[in-house]
């Protein structure tokens, strides 16, 4: 890559400001709320017509619809820790991933040695971890860190059978694991190997997918990590006939590690 | 018989026949509209196909259904969700440029691009600077709109397709069928067939084998690729991060392994709110495919940072007008680019189960097709699939983001009457006009039809004989209803004499 590469785009203000342009061109004529049934809800979703101290017109969204609220319409995210985490079980098992509940790091260990023997496994890829660390030395197969001195290497982690990672939190409303790449071991530890096995703790179940995202934004606050993934069941494809069949190209299993 | 060649094969003279409406606007060869007729005609009568697609589509009805019933309120769920878009696309200059800052100060690059032809360049210049040698895509409609695999092929880029559905599609040499099911179409023998012809892979009627042989064959194109393009289902401005949803993890993978990463995106697909996407993601699901939640939604919010073991160096989004900004300017449709591509308006669209995807002969197909082509590509050409519906409106009851889609539609032939008036359609409705207010007249004009009927079913004059030719005309009635209705009040019983009960 030659630092003096010419700019991909001829001119590039120019096309940006002429979309803009035209796009405010457009706007100047208003478009009418759509029909909704609960007109109120238009009130407070109206893009404010008084202009703010900066120019420009007002920023509402569905805030008028916190997430706090519960959003009484949406699917339920399960009201106590309780309902969250049976919730959470039933969605992951109608997914096909399959949950492991664990009372400490000891047993979750076992649980994926088990899984490495069952299906024999000659390579791991795992990353450093609080969670994740503690289930190596009971592995009878090779570990790879994608995270070591020697960096990630694409080649090294296809040729793994499995990847073990910890996530940021899961959500009971939709049976999602949320990982990162900051947290979950970059971007291909959970999607290249043909297993991921994800370790977690009960504390990290949330309710419902607004509750992840503000608990996400509030734990990276500006500095996101540059991916965030919500996986929701094993790899799947209804492309061929429109019959499902699982591990299209991410993972064909996905094992769920409740600790606590 | 169910396959398309046996379509494509067929000869012109024998479907170029015009129904009644339409008149010498079309004095060409090939134009949209008669394509359409002469496709839907041979799809109509391949029972087959049709019957065929039906079935693989009774799986979605079931489990949208399933779906849509974990829904405390559906509908309260579709006024939120029409909400954030509409509020969104009414101010989305101010959102696509808050979107651009904010995706910058992370080191992602954005581009603008006015046109299809604009976008192509940025991102063949974005090649030419990765000296790209293996490209690796995942499904990407705004792609096709721009026909950017042609443009990448053209210059000696060879690009794979890695949706199984799209990578079927590629190989086959067809564009997608249905924008988010592209190969719903092709039979399992077929796909063995093809696999093993290009693949070399051993036949077999399992999907589930079939399937295996992509993977199998796209691991190592996914670690050798150097450049992974992309779409988008969603920017989100309040973070500057792009939203992905897909189902077999194709995408996650062309964003991780290669160095660079594009997203070819259109400029309506931003939201506000990163919460936005806690009511637009699981819709999307349920009203597309009848899924809880697509198997990845991803977020990026640019190339590989501090810290993080992997990732791009370098990430691209090209933000794509071509043609959205002169929709936008047009306020009774501007809800049209709400839209979430989510097709479950052509999962129930009655014209869609008949006609095929390939019929519309558009990147977009179906009833938002139908709405957003003329936008796109000329009303003139296109106006003939605003009548490619029944206005039956089961496209806007199964609309996540509540589009008025069949007023479209209306809408649509309303604008083309203006535009281009069809003289023989006016004429035809002046002199019902005519007719109508005129009691002799119209009793006159009933006598003849009643007498004249049987002799049309016969002869079968111009102007009926295409109608005629699926159909048949109904025996005419002996009297007309005035008589039955005046013999029928003389034999009641007068209502002095009858019963009060
Ligand atoms: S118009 Fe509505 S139903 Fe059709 S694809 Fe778009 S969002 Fe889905």
């Amino acid at each position: 890559m030659t630092p003096a590469a010419p700019s991909s785009d001829p001119n590039p203000r120019s096309s940006r400001d002429a979309i803009l342009g035209r796009i405010r061109e457009a706007l100047r004529v208003p478009a009418p709320p759509p029909h909704v049934l609960d007109r109120q809800l238009v009130t407070a979703a109206e893009p404010s017509v008084e202009p703010r101290p900066e120019g420009g017109r007002g920023f509402p969204s569905l805030s008028v619809l916190p997430a706090e609220a519960g959003r009484p319409w949406l699917p339920d995210g399960g009201a106590t820790p309780e309902e969250r985490l049976a919730l959470l079980t039933d969605n992951l098992e109608k997914l096909r991933a399959v949950v492991h509940r664990c009372d400490s790091a000891d047993e979750a260990g076992r649980v994926v040695a088990e899984l490495a023997r069952s299906s024999s496994w000659q390579r791991v890829a795992w990353h450093h971890d609080a969670l994740v660390e503690p289930l190596l030395p009971q592995l009878p197969c090779e570990a790879v860190a994608v995270d070591g001195a020697d960096g990630s290497d694409k080649r090294r982690l296809e040729a793994c059978d499995a990847g073990l990672s910890s996530c940021e939190l899961l959500v009971a409303q939709t049976g999602s694991i949320l990982v990162s790449s900051r947290l979950s071991g970059g971007r291909g530890l959970s999607i290249l190997p043909h297993v991921h096995v994800v370790v977690a703790t009960i504390s990290q179940i949330v309710g419902t997918l607004g509750d992840a995202l503000e608990a996400t934004k509030a734990r990276h606050g500006g500095q996101l990590p540059s991916m965030l993934s919500f996986i929701t069941g094993p790899s799947r494809t209804g492309d061929i006939e429109r019959i499902l069949v699982l591990g299209a190209h991410g993972p064909k299993e996905l094992h769920v590690i409740l600790i606590g | 018989m169910t396959t398309l060649e046996h379509t494509a094969a067929r000869p012109a003279k024998e479907t170029d026949t015009r129904p009644f409406a339409e008149t010498a606007e079309t004095g060409g060869k090939a134009t949209p509209k008669r394509q359409f007729l002469r496709d839907a005609e041979a799809h109509v009568a391949d029972t087959g196909h049709r019957s065929f697609v039906r079935s693989a589509l009774g799986g979605y009805y079931t489990s949208r259904d399933t779906q849509k019933a974990r829904y405390r309120d559906w509908e309260h769920a579709r006024d939120a969700a029409s909400l954030a878009k509409w509020s969104a696309v009414n101010r989305l200059d101010e959102l696509l440029e808050q979107f651009a800052s904010r995706f910058e100060a992370r080191g992602g690059t954005v581009h603008w691009a006015a046109n299809a032809e604009e976008a192509r360049s940025i991102i063949l210049g974005l090649l030419r600077k990765a000296e790209a040698k293996a490209i690796i895509k995942s499904k990407c409609m705004t792609s096709e709109e721009i026909h950017l695999n042609a443009a990448l092929e053209e210059e000696g880029y060879g690009v794979v397709e890695s949706d199984l559905g799209e990578f079927i599609q590629q190989l086959r040499g067809e564009p997608p069928y249905h924008f988010v099911f592209p190969c719903m179409h092709v039979r399992r023998d077929e796909i063995s067939t093809l696999f093993h012809d290009n693949l070399g892979s051993e036949p077999t009627d399992s999907p589930e084998e079939l399937t295996m042989i992509a993977r199998r064959h796209m691991r190592q194109l996914y670690v050798n690729a150097d450049v992974g393009i992309t779409g988008a289902n969603f920017l989100v401005a309040e973070t500057g991060q792009i939203s992905i949803t897909e189902n077999e993890g194709n995408a996650r993978l062309t964003a991780a392994l290669p160095k660079m990463h594009i997203a070819l995106v259109g400029i309506e697909k931003v939201v506000a709110n990163l919460d936005d996407l806690s009511v637009l993601l699981p819709m999307l699901a349920t009203a597309g495919a009848g899924q809880p939640m697509t198997c990845y939604n991803t977020l990026y919010s640019g190339p590989r940072q501090e810290g993080e073991c992997d990732g791009p160096e370098e990430m691209h989004v090209v933000l794509l007008d071509n043609h959205r900004s002169a929709i936008l300017a047009d306020p009774e449709q501007r809800d049209s680019l709400h839209c979430i591509r989510c097709g479950a308006c052509l999962n129930v669209c009655p014209i869609f189960k008949n006609v095929g995807g390939f019929t519309y002969g558009t990147t977009y197909q179906g009833p938002i097709g139908s709405v957003i082509t003329p936008h796109l590509r000329g009303l003139a050409d296109w106006n003939h699939l605003s009548g490619a519906s029944s206005l039956c409106g089961a496209c806007s009851d199964a609309c996540p983001v509540r589009i008025d889609i069949h007023h479209h539609l209306l809408h649509n032939r309303r604008n083309a009457a203006r535009t281009a008036p069809n003289w023989l359609e006016k004429i035809g409705h002046r002199l019902f006009v005519v007719v109508a207010s005129r009691p002799w007249l119209f009793r006159i004009a009933g006598w003849i039809a009643r007498h004249t009927m049987g002799l049309a079913r016969r002869l079968k004059p111009p102007l009926v004989r295409e109608w005629l030719a699926s159909r048949d005309l109904p025996s005419p009635p002996a009297e007309s209803f005035r008589t039955a209705w005046r013999r029928r009040q003389r034999s009641l019983p007068s209502p002095s004499q009858g019963s009060p009960a």
